[in-house]
């Protein structure tokens, strides 16, 4: 597997989800896991360019795949930019989710082929959940970056 | 001052959004295990079998304990203990069992897959006893009145007063359950190296923690090491010592292996306390220009027969309009279910519905416009109590409010604003709520190159407490943001208050002002390197506070004080537009804006989140968020982020919030907290609007579209 443009080996049980192979086996904390079941999008990764919830996924079948973590984001185009228009447009409180949103928000920008409107962002950001409250700013932020 | 009132970036920003803040399941210590619960499936009863075999042999599994094998703890005695530890029930210490999901085995794994994978195969007999767990009102008693809250209040005779008036509405509300659901879910990684121990925990209240383990684990303080430097959300969730904290430092005693436990969504709905649901009566008699005479508040909630704390559903009513009678009485049950706690603004939260949509309610009634209707109420003084206001100015809110939100252009008819398919609506209420004021410890340091170093063990889940602080802390000193560093989230630090009742950024303002002044003095009158080099040294260290006796001390006495003198609150003006589908009831928030007399506001961009993120919580109370539990067996169905409905990005429109910017006297820095006070009237703004778009009163939360079609 390709991790954050790394080759890395991860040797788990089959049953081992890709969040928890992430997290517990390579040490990439960044993406979290608010549920494990799919519902909050915090382990929200990118796999060879398309988002993901981690918790779902099982890291077998990941075998061979490019996969990009927060901790890998800013390598991508636009990544660091959003993370940057994070901060500045205060698109996050407490910061569990924050990584989920990031990964989330690169996924769906590159799923479209013209800027999204404010409205298309918040349809396409629904599945990651921001307890905090905010979502304003994740929307400011991808705004900035999708113009 | 230069600092306050900049719209600085969070100092966390960097580590927030690269991934790379460490939260307290993020810990990987070498020889980490994992451990997961077994909950109990019955409301009440006695274990009388626990079979382990099965459990032992998952591949992987390092112990199982149970009732039989887990070492004693010792839960702290004093009477405020259950409200430290969520409740009293001595979990894994006893064959009780008191609410369904109460933990009855823990078992620690090399993994998580096979700690979960075990803790399913733990088979558990009981003998039942009977439970109650529905809540009904009728069952519910008057709440015993105590130090920090009163279950009751009145003023003149309002049921005589109701009973004559010229103009009456008398109406029940109900709401429901409501659980916190921070996406962090409860997660603590305990490590013992002899009898030290350090603990990360997802907490609000870093010296509860430590008090608490100190107590059940027979260990010294100093022994202890909490941290808690970043933490995924609280929202009153984490304020309690729940008992996965304790149970995963048991794990790594009984395995000398560094344990994490991290709940379950599943196990954080189950073993954390959510908030109460209530059923509500608000009574309101006036004359024929809106003159309130009667005001009748009463209330039902339910605690959990082991523990849980009354929310104060009526305190607003109280204080927001000037009846000339009032009454307010709050009723509690117990039932044989998880400990309630506190949640984003308990009491007001839901307290605020009921009243304000009662008051709306009345304008309708007298064809008045509800602004109108509550500035002809509005007190000088405040009304149950007769004493003055710290500070109050919720006109020049509503004011402000109504000009942003453009509502001399409302149509008072319901169902008049039509657009296309869509009924429009536009909503109003009042915001209202009673920040507290704590005590903090703090060490503040001048060095030769310039900077400063504030050392406080406060909390950092979301509010910005780090970045306003060192705003207070440059102002303070006369000396740039940027030189201010500020460490926090740690028990070895001073201690701090807890981060609960929007205390947290006036508490730790105090203790810094104060050390600011220690530290003027220490240099001869003026903080500057010229000064630090005329004393001949490389840096100046103050320390303020007292040791834990003496903060008890003041606290008590800052307490007495305040309820003595007057009444401090934040207030604020909700103006909500809701969009409804005329033929399938597809309720949508598509506008809103909040005004709000806060005090000072530190920082713009982080106090703006925190009101937006109160909305948003009061949007999802208005319309989606609902705790179900089985009324048969206290068994909660929908423990899950799939099932429990939050708001969604596409729930929540553009939220404008705005402030009066004046400060509180009676508070340090003039702050009053900003992290409560946006969910209070939000969930009555929504209903008032959805009146306004139909014609339809929904009198029970959460306002679905079966209740409006």
């Amino acid at each position: 597997m390709l991790v954050n443009g790394e080759p890395v080996v991860l040797d788990v049980p089959p049953q081992v989800s890709l969040l928890d192979g992430l997290r517990d086996r390579l040490g990439l904390t960044g993406p979290k896991k608010g549920c494990d079941q799919g519902a909050c999008g915090a382990c929200t990764v990118l796999a060879d360019g398309e988002r993901i919830v981690s918790c779902l996924a099982l890291a077998v079948q990941y075998d061979g795949r490019e996969i990009t973590t927060v901790e890998g984001v800013a390598n991508l185009p636009g990544g660091a930019e959003l993370q940057r228009e994070f901060i500045k447009r205060d698109g996050f409180q407490c910061g569990f989710c924050t990584s989920g949103q990031i990964c989330s928000a690169l996924g769906m920008l590159a799923e479209r082929e013209s800027a999204p409107t404010r409205e298309e962002i918040r349809e396409g950001m629904s599945g990651n959940l921001c307890r905090c409250g905010a979502y304003n700013g994740i929307v400011d932020a991808i705004e900035g970056v999708a113009r | 001052m230069t600092a306050i009132g900049k719209a600085f970036d969070r100092m966390d920003g960097v580590i927030k959004t690269t991934g790379a803040a460490k939260f307290s399941g993020d810990q990987l210590y070498p020889g980490l295990a994992h451990a997961a619960l077994t909950h109990a499936s019955i409301a009440r009863g006695r274990i009388v079998e626990i079979n382990t075999t099965d459990a032992t042999k998952v591949p992987g599994v390092l112990a199982v304990i149970t009732h039989h094998n887990a070492p004693k703890m010792k839960l702290p005695t004093s009477r405020l203990g259950p409200a430290v530890t969520g409740g009293s029930v001595r979990c894994l210490n006893t064959d009780e069992v008191h609410w369904d999901g109460q933990p009855v085995a823990l078992v620690v794994a090399d993994t998580q897959e096979a700690a979960r994978a075990a803790a399913a195969r733990v088979h558990v007999a009981y003998e039942q006893l009977p439970s109650t767990v529905e809540f009904v009102a009728a069952d519910a008693t008057p709440q015993k009145s105590s130090m920090v809250q009163s279950g009751s209040a009145r003023k003149g005779d309002a049921v005589a007063a109701l009973a004559s008036a010229p103009v009456s509405v008398d109406r029940e509300y109900s709401t429901p359950p409501q659980n916190h659901n921070a996406i962090e879910p409860h997660t603590t990684t305990a490590l013992w190296d002899g009898d030290r121990l350090t603990v990360h925990d997802s907490t609000q209240n870093i010296d509860g923690v430590r008090t608490t383990l100190s107590s059940a684990f027979g260990v010294a303080l100093d022994n202890i090491h909490v941290r808690a430097e970043h933490v995924g959300g609280g929202f009153g969730g984490k304020f309690q010592v729940w008992p996965g904290t304790l149970l995963a430092v048991l794990a790594a005693r009984v395995t000398g292996r560094p344990v994490r436990l991290m709940l379950s969504r599943e196990a954080v709905y189950r073993t954390v306390g959510g908030r109460t649901p209530s059923v509500q009566r608000v009574a309101i008699g006036a004359d024929h220009d809106g003159r309130m005479t009667s005001l009748i508040h009463t209330s039902a909630t339910r605690l959990g027969r082991t523990g849980g704390s009354p929310e104060a559903v009526t305190v607003q009513s109280g204080h927001l309009y000037d009846a000339q009678n009032i009454l307010l009485q709050q009723n509690v049950v117990e039932l044989d279910l998880v400990a309630n706690t506190a949640m984003r603004a308990p009491g007001e939260a839901i307290g605020t519905f009921a009243l304000e949509s009662t008051v709306d309610e009345l304008a309708h009634e007298l064809g008045m416009d509800p602004i109108e209707l509550r500035m002809r109420n509005e007190p000088t003084r405040d009304p149950i109590g007769d004493k003055p206001f710290t500070r109050r100015n919720l006109r020049a809110a509503y004011e402000l409010g109504a000009k942003e939100f453009g509502w001399e252009q409302r149509t008072p008819q319901p169902r008049s604003m039509r657009d296309g398919q869509w009924l429009v609506g536009w909503g109003v209420a009042t915001a209202f709520h009673p920040p507290v004021h704590l005590v903090a410890n703090a060490t503040l340091r001048f060095s030769a190159d310039g900077t400063a170093l504030l050392r406080c063990a406060f909390h950092e889940m979301g509010m910005g407490a780090a970045t306003a602080q060192a705003q207070i802390t440059a102002d303070a000193l006369g000396i740039p943001f940027e030189a201010v560093r500020v460490e926090y989230g740690d028990s070895r630090l001073p201690v701090g208050p807890m981060a609960g009742g929007s205390n947290q950024t006036a508490t730790v303002a105090g203790a810094v002002t104060a050390a600011a002044a220690k530290l003027r003095r220490a240099l001869g009158g003026e903080v500057s390197v010229a000064a630090l080099a005329r004393k001949g040294k490389s840096h100046v260290e103050v320390s303020v506070g007292f040791g834990r006796m003496g903060n008890q001390v003041r606290l008590v006495s800052k307490f007495l004080r305040d309820k003595r003198n007057w009444v401090r609150a934040t207030t604020g003006a909700q103006f909500c537009e809701v969009r409804v589908d005329a033929d399938t009831g597809e309720i949508r928030v598509s506008r809103w804006v909040g005004a709000f007399d806060c005090g000072t506001v530190i920082n713009p961009k982080t106090a703006a989140s925190q009101l937006r993120g109160g909305i948003v919580l009061g949007i999802g109370t208005a319309l989606s968020e609902e705790t179900l539990v089985d009324p048969r067996t206290g068994r909660i169905m929908n423990p899950g982020l799939a099932e429990y409905h939050l708001p969604v990005h596409a729930d929540v429109p553009r939220i404008d919030v705005h402030w009066l910017d004046e400060p509180d006297p009676t508070m340090p820095a003039g702050v009053l907290g900003v992290g409560e006070v946006g969910v209070t009237g939000a969930a009555a703004a929504v209903a008032n609007a959805i009146f306004h778009a139909t014609g339809k009163r929904v009198r029970d939360l959460p306002i679905t579209l079966d209740k409006v079609v």
